[in-house]
Protein backbone atom coordinates (compact mmCIF):
# COMPACT_ATOMS: atom_id res chain seq x y z
CA UNK A 1 0.00 0.00 0.00
CA UNK A 2 1.06 3.15 -0.80
CA UNK A 3 1.74 6.21 0.98
CA UNK A 4 -0.70 8.13 -1.16
CA UNK A 5 -3.44 5.40 -0.05
CA UNK A 6 -3.54 6.29 3.67
CA UNK A 7 -4.80 9.61 3.01
CA UNK A 8 -8.03 8.63 0.76
CA UNK A 9 -11.24 8.85 2.33
CA UNK A 10 -13.02 5.60 3.90
CA UNK A 11 -15.48 4.06 2.24
CA UNK A 12 -17.97 5.51 -0.72
CA UNK A 13 -15.70 8.94 -0.70
CA UNK A 14 -13.35 9.08 -3.79
CA UNK A 15 -10.56 8.14 -3.43
CA UNK A 16 -6.69 8.69 -4.91
CA UNK A 17 -6.02 12.57 -4.27
CA UNK A 18 -8.60 13.57 -2.02
CA UNK A 19 -6.87 14.36 1.87
CA UNK A 20 -9.09 13.38 4.79
CA UNK A 21 -7.79 15.86 6.98
CA UNK A 22 -9.88 14.57 9.55
CA UNK A 23 -9.98 10.98 9.26
CA UNK A 24 -8.02 8.38 11.36
CA UNK A 25 -5.94 5.86 9.72
CA UNK A 26 -8.12 3.50 7.57
CA UNK A 27 -8.66 0.35 8.45
CA UNK A 28 -7.72 -3.22 7.16
CA UNK A 29 -11.01 -3.74 5.77
CA UNK A 30 -11.49 -0.05 4.42
CA UNK A 31 -7.92 0.01 2.62
CA UNK A 32 -9.02 -3.24 1.46
CA UNK A 33 -12.24 -2.13 -0.13
CA UNK A 34 -10.49 0.84 -1.58
CA UNK A 35 -7.94 -1.03 -3.47
CA UNK A 36 -10.60 -3.81 -4.69
CA UNK A 37 -12.65 -0.84 -6.01
CA UNK A 38 -9.70 1.08 -7.92
CA UNK A 39 -8.63 -2.55 -9.07
CA UNK A 40 -12.56 -2.86 -10.56
CA UNK A 41 -12.50 0.50 -12.09
CA UNK A 42 -8.73 0.03 -13.66
CA UNK A 43 -9.60 -3.04 -14.92
CA UNK A 44 -12.91 -1.77 -16.65
CA UNK A 45 -15.25 -3.88 -14.83
CA UNK A 46 -17.12 -1.00 -13.19
CA UNK A 47 -16.49 2.81 -13.55
CA UNK A 48 -16.02 5.36 -10.66
CA UNK A 49 -19.43 7.14 -12.08
CA UNK A 50 -21.28 3.81 -11.90
CA UNK A 51 -20.57 3.33 -8.34
CA UNK A 52 -21.43 7.50 -7.28
CA UNK A 53 -24.86 6.33 -9.06
CA UNK A 54 -25.58 3.47 -6.96
CA UNK A 55 -24.21 5.29 -3.62
CA UNK A 56 -26.72 8.17 -4.56
CA UNK A 57 -29.85 5.58 -5.02
CA UNK A 58 -28.83 3.84 -2.07
CA UNK A 59 -28.37 7.24 0.16
CA UNK A 60 -31.88 8.38 -1.56
CA UNK A 61 -34.11 5.63 -0.65
CA UNK A 62 -36.23 6.04 2.90
CA UNK A 63 -38.69 4.68 5.13
CA UNK A 64 -41.36 6.74 2.99
CA UNK A 65 -41.98 3.91 0.65
CA UNK A 66 -42.40 1.05 3.39
CA UNK A 67 -44.62 3.42 5.06
CA UNK A 68 -46.54 3.60 1.92
CA UNK A 69 -46.82 0.17 1.80
CA UNK A 70 -48.72 0.06 5.38
CA UNK A 71 -50.70 2.85 5.13
CA UNK A 72 -52.24 1.02 1.56
CA UNK A 73 -52.60 -1.95 3.76
CA UNK A 74 -54.63 0.06 6.46
CA UNK A 75 -57.16 1.42 4.38
CA UNK A 76 -57.63 -1.34 1.55
CA UNK A 77 -58.45 -4.71 3.12
CA UNK A 78 -57.95 -6.37 0.12
CA UNK A 79 -54.45 -4.85 -0.47
CA UNK A 80 -53.68 -5.51 3.45
CA UNK A 81 -54.35 -9.69 2.74
CA UNK A 82 -52.28 -9.41 -0.96
CA UNK A 83 -49.13 -7.87 1.05
CA UNK A 84 -49.58 -10.72 3.41
CA UNK A 85 -49.51 -13.26 0.74
CA UNK A 86 -46.64 -11.79 -1.36
CA UNK A 87 -45.23 -8.86 -0.13
CA UNK A 88 -42.86 -8.33 -3.16
CA UNK A 89 -46.10 -8.32 -6.23
CA UNK A 90 -48.18 -6.13 -3.53
CA UNK A 91 -45.31 -3.68 -3.54
CA UNK A 92 -45.29 -3.83 -7.40
CA UNK A 93 -48.68 -2.59 -7.39
CA UNK A 94 -47.62 0.77 -5.71
CA UNK A 95 -45.13 1.01 -8.25
CA UNK A 96 -42.42 0.44 -5.86
CA UNK A 97 -39.79 -2.00 -7.78
CA UNK A 98 -39.24 -5.11 -5.81
CA UNK A 99 -35.61 -5.40 -7.87
CA UNK A 100 -34.58 -9.05 -6.17
CA UNK A 101 -36.51 -8.40 -2.69
CA UNK A 102 -38.38 -11.06 -1.95
CA UNK A 103 -40.38 -9.65 1.30
CA UNK A 104 -42.49 -10.84 3.80
CA UNK A 105 -44.99 -8.75 5.75
CA UNK A 106 -45.96 -9.60 9.23
CA UNK A 107 -48.57 -8.53 10.88
CA UNK A 108 -49.30 -6.89 14.43
CA UNK A 109 -52.99 -7.48 15.79
CA UNK A 110 -54.25 -7.47 19.85
CA UNK A 111 -52.85 -10.62 20.33
CA UNK A 112 -48.93 -10.72 18.26
CA UNK A 113 -46.40 -8.29 18.28
CA UNK A 114 -43.79 -8.82 15.46
CA UNK A 115 -40.20 -7.69 15.87
CA UNK A 116 -37.36 -8.22 13.18
CA UNK A 117 -33.64 -8.83 13.37
CA UNK A 118 -30.78 -10.35 11.25
CA UNK A 119 -28.38 -11.63 14.16
CA UNK A 120 -25.71 -12.82 11.65
CA UNK A 121 -25.02 -9.52 9.83
CA UNK A 122 -27.50 -7.04 9.20
CA UNK A 123 -29.91 -8.29 6.38
CA UNK A 124 -32.60 -5.14 5.96
CA UNK A 125 -35.14 -4.25 3.25
CA UNK A 126 -32.94 -1.22 1.96
CA UNK A 127 -34.66 -1.18 -1.39
CA UNK A 128 -38.16 -0.48 0.57
CA UNK A 129 -36.20 0.91 3.68
CA UNK A 130 -33.18 2.45 2.99
CA UNK A 131 -30.07 2.11 5.31
CA UNK A 132 -30.77 0.43 8.31
CA UNK A 133 -30.30 2.20 11.95
CA UNK A 134 -26.66 1.70 13.22
CA UNK A 135 -28.43 -0.41 16.28
CA UNK A 136 -29.84 -2.61 14.04
CA UNK A 137 -26.10 -3.52 13.02
CA UNK A 138 -24.56 -3.88 16.42
CA UNK A 139 -24.09 -6.60 18.66
CA UNK A 140 -26.22 -5.43 21.55
CA UNK A 141 -29.73 -5.58 18.99
CA UNK A 142 -28.80 -8.81 17.20
CA UNK A 143 -27.67 -11.15 20.40
CA UNK A 144 -30.53 -9.62 23.10
CA UNK A 145 -33.55 -9.21 20.85
CA UNK A 146 -33.62 -12.91 20.34
CA UNK A 147 -32.66 -14.10 23.86
CA UNK A 148 -34.64 -11.66 25.66
CA UNK A 149 -36.96 -9.35 23.48
CA UNK A 150 -39.70 -7.73 25.84
CA UNK A 151 -37.00 -6.21 27.84
CA UNK A 152 -35.07 -4.57 24.61
CA UNK A 153 -38.47 -3.42 23.24
CA UNK A 154 -39.33 -2.26 26.82
CA UNK A 155 -35.81 -0.26 26.13
CA UNK A 156 -37.51 1.58 23.08
CA UNK A 157 -40.45 2.72 25.32
CA UNK A 158 -43.00 -0.67 24.61
CA UNK A 159 -44.58 -2.14 27.11
CA UNK A 160 -45.84 -5.20 26.15
CA UNK A 161 -48.98 -7.03 27.98
CA UNK A 162 -48.91 -10.56 29.09
CA UNK A 163 -51.65 -11.55 26.30
CA UNK A 164 -49.67 -10.50 23.38
CA UNK A 165 -47.32 -13.40 22.00
CA UNK A 166 -43.73 -12.16 20.59
CA UNK A 167 -42.71 -13.45 17.34
CA UNK A 168 -39.10 -12.74 16.40
CA UNK A 169 -37.51 -13.14 13.28
CA UNK A 170 -34.34 -13.49 12.51
CA UNK A 171 -33.51 -12.53 8.82
CA UNK A 172 -31.60 -15.55 8.48
CA UNK A 173 -31.19 -15.89 4.57
CA UNK A 174 -33.24 -14.90 1.25
CA UNK A 175 -36.04 -13.06 2.81
CA UNK A 176 -36.58 -10.00 3.75
CA UNK A 177 -39.24 -8.41 6.76
CA UNK A 178 -41.22 -6.00 7.18
CA UNK A 179 -44.11 -5.51 9.96
CA UNK A 180 -47.50 -4.23 9.47
CA UNK A 181 -47.91 -2.15 13.00
CA UNK A 182 -51.45 -2.27 14.62
CA UNK A 183 -53.47 0.91 13.28
CA UNK A 184 -53.71 3.54 16.01
CA UNK A 185 -56.82 3.88 17.33
CA UNK A 186 -58.74 7.77 16.57
CA UNK A 187 -57.32 7.29 12.69
CA UNK A 188 -60.73 6.43 11.18
CA UNK A 189 -61.21 9.44 9.56
CA UNK A 190 -57.65 9.67 8.03
CA UNK A 191 -57.02 9.72 4.67
CA UNK A 192 -54.10 6.86 2.84
CA UNK A 193 -51.55 10.67 2.81
CA UNK A 194 -52.31 11.03 6.41
CA UNK A 195 -51.90 7.63 7.77
CA UNK A 196 -48.63 7.39 6.09
CA UNK A 197 -46.95 9.82 8.55
CA UNK A 198 -48.17 7.67 11.76
CA UNK A 199 -45.66 5.10 10.28
CA UNK A 200 -41.88 5.24 11.19
CA UNK A 201 -39.25 3.12 10.45
CA UNK A 202 -39.02 1.91 13.77
CA UNK A 203 -42.28 0.72 13.90
CA UNK A 204 -41.93 -1.76 10.49
CA UNK A 205 -39.20 -3.24 12.16
CA UNK A 206 -41.46 -3.79 15.03
CA UNK A 207 -39.35 -2.31 18.11
CA UNK A 208 -42.49 0.86 17.90
CA UNK A 209 -45.86 1.52 17.68
CA UNK A 210 -47.23 3.39 14.66
CA UNK A 211 -47.85 7.14 15.88
CA UNK A 212 -51.41 8.37 16.97
CA UNK A 213 -52.50 11.01 15.68
CA UNK A 214 -52.20 12.87 18.88
CA UNK A 215 -48.34 12.37 19.12
CA UNK A 216 -47.42 13.79 15.74
CA UNK A 217 -45.32 16.83 15.80
CA UNK B 1 -50.68 -31.17 12.12
CA UNK B 2 -47.62 -28.88 12.42
CA UNK B 3 -44.16 -30.66 10.81
CA UNK B 4 -42.04 -30.93 13.94
CA UNK B 5 -37.99 -30.88 12.43
CA UNK B 6 -34.49 -30.46 14.89
CA UNK B 7 -31.65 -28.40 13.47
CA UNK B 8 -29.10 -30.36 13.03
CA UNK B 9 -26.30 -30.16 15.21
CA UNK B 10 -23.07 -29.92 13.10
CA UNK B 11 -20.65 -27.86 12.61
CA UNK B 12 -18.82 -28.04 9.40
CA UNK B 13 -16.15 -25.40 8.57
CA UNK B 14 -17.15 -22.50 6.20
CA UNK B 15 -19.76 -20.42 5.44
CA UNK B 16 -22.67 -21.98 7.03
CA UNK B 17 -26.07 -19.20 7.84
CA UNK B 18 -27.22 -21.42 10.68
CA UNK B 19 -27.05 -19.38 13.99
CA UNK B 20 -25.52 -21.52 16.69
CA UNK B 21 -28.11 -20.75 19.05
CA UNK B 22 -30.39 -22.79 16.96
CA UNK B 23 -28.68 -26.17 15.94
CA UNK B 24 -29.84 -28.89 17.79
CA UNK B 25 -32.80 -27.08 18.09
CA UNK B 26 -36.67 -28.38 17.36
CA UNK B 27 -39.25 -26.51 15.77
CA UNK B 28 -42.60 -26.69 13.78
CA UNK B 29 -42.32 -26.11 9.87
CA UNK B 30 -44.30 -22.45 9.50
CA UNK B 31 -43.70 -22.17 5.77
CA UNK B 32 -42.13 -23.78 2.73
CA UNK B 33 -40.12 -20.73 1.22
CA UNK B 34 -39.46 -22.34 -2.40
CA UNK B 35 -35.77 -22.89 -3.55
CA UNK B 36 -32.59 -20.61 -3.36
CA UNK B 37 -28.99 -21.11 -4.32
CA UNK B 38 -27.05 -22.59 -1.15
CA UNK B 39 -25.13 -20.17 0.40
CA UNK B 40 -22.62 -22.06 1.64
CA UNK B 41 -21.17 -22.09 -2.31
CA UNK B 42 -22.34 -18.84 -2.99
CA UNK B 43 -20.22 -17.54 -0.40
CA UNK B 44 -16.99 -18.58 -2.59
CA UNK B 45 -18.13 -17.72 -5.91
CA UNK B 46 -18.91 -21.66 -6.71
CA UNK B 47 -21.79 -23.09 -8.22
CA UNK B 48 -24.32 -23.12 -5.68
CA UNK B 49 -27.48 -25.70 -6.40
CA UNK B 50 -30.60 -24.34 -5.28
CA UNK B 51 -31.60 -25.87 -1.86
CA UNK B 52 -35.28 -25.84 -0.22
CA UNK B 53 -35.61 -22.59 2.22
CA UNK B 54 -38.06 -23.10 4.96
CA UNK B 55 -39.31 -21.14 7.54
CA UNK B 56 -39.40 -22.90 10.93
CA UNK B 57 -40.59 -21.50 14.36
CA UNK B 58 -39.43 -22.32 17.92
CA UNK B 59 -40.50 -21.52 21.13
CA UNK B 60 -38.68 -19.40 23.54
CA UNK B 61 -38.82 -22.07 25.98
CA UNK B 62 -37.06 -24.63 23.45
CA UNK B 63 -34.37 -22.32 22.27
CA UNK B 64 -33.48 -20.96 26.24
CA UNK B 65 -34.77 -23.26 28.92
CA UNK B 66 -36.75 -22.41 31.96
CA UNK B 67 -35.00 -19.01 31.66
CA UNK B 68 -36.57 -17.49 29.12
CA UNK B 69 -38.91 -14.57 29.49
CA UNK B 70 -42.23 -16.47 27.62
CA UNK B 71 -42.18 -19.88 26.88
CA UNK B 72 -44.76 -19.71 24.17
CA UNK B 73 -42.84 -16.34 22.32
CA UNK B 74 -41.69 -17.60 19.15
CA UNK B 75 -38.55 -16.79 17.03
CA UNK B 76 -39.01 -17.39 13.66
CA UNK B 77 -35.47 -18.55 10.89
CA UNK B 78 -34.93 -19.55 7.57
CA UNK B 79 -33.30 -23.02 7.67
CA UNK B 80 -31.93 -24.89 4.51
CA UNK B 81 -33.25 -28.45 4.35
CA UNK B 82 -30.17 -29.50 4.37
CA UNK B 83 -29.55 -28.29 7.96
CA UNK B 84 -33.23 -29.93 9.14
CA UNK B 85 -34.09 -33.40 10.19
CA UNK B 86 -37.65 -34.85 10.98
CA UNK B 87 -38.02 -34.59 14.77
CA UNK B 88 -40.96 -36.98 15.21
CA UNK B 89 -44.08 -35.94 17.49
CA UNK B 90 -44.24 -34.02 20.43
CA UNK B 91 -40.66 -35.56 21.84
CA UNK B 92 -39.73 -33.02 24.51
CA UNK B 93 -42.75 -32.33 26.45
Amino acid sequence: MTAEHRHVGKSSVPHRGMHADHEGRLTYWQLLEISVRELLVEKGVTSAGEIASEIAAMDGRSPADGARLIARAWSDDGFRKRLLSNASSAMAELGLDPSGLRLIAVENTRYVHNVIVCTLCSCYPRNLLGLPPDWYKQRAYRSRVVRSPRAVLREFGMELPDHKTVRVHDSTADMRYIVIPERPAGTDGMSEEELVGLVSRDAMIGVAEATRPQERD
Amino acid sequence: MPERVRVRCAAPPGHVRVPWYLRGKTGIIECRLGSFGNPEQLAYGLDAPHVELLRVRFRMEELWGNGCEKPDDTLDAEVHAHWIEPAGPCDDG
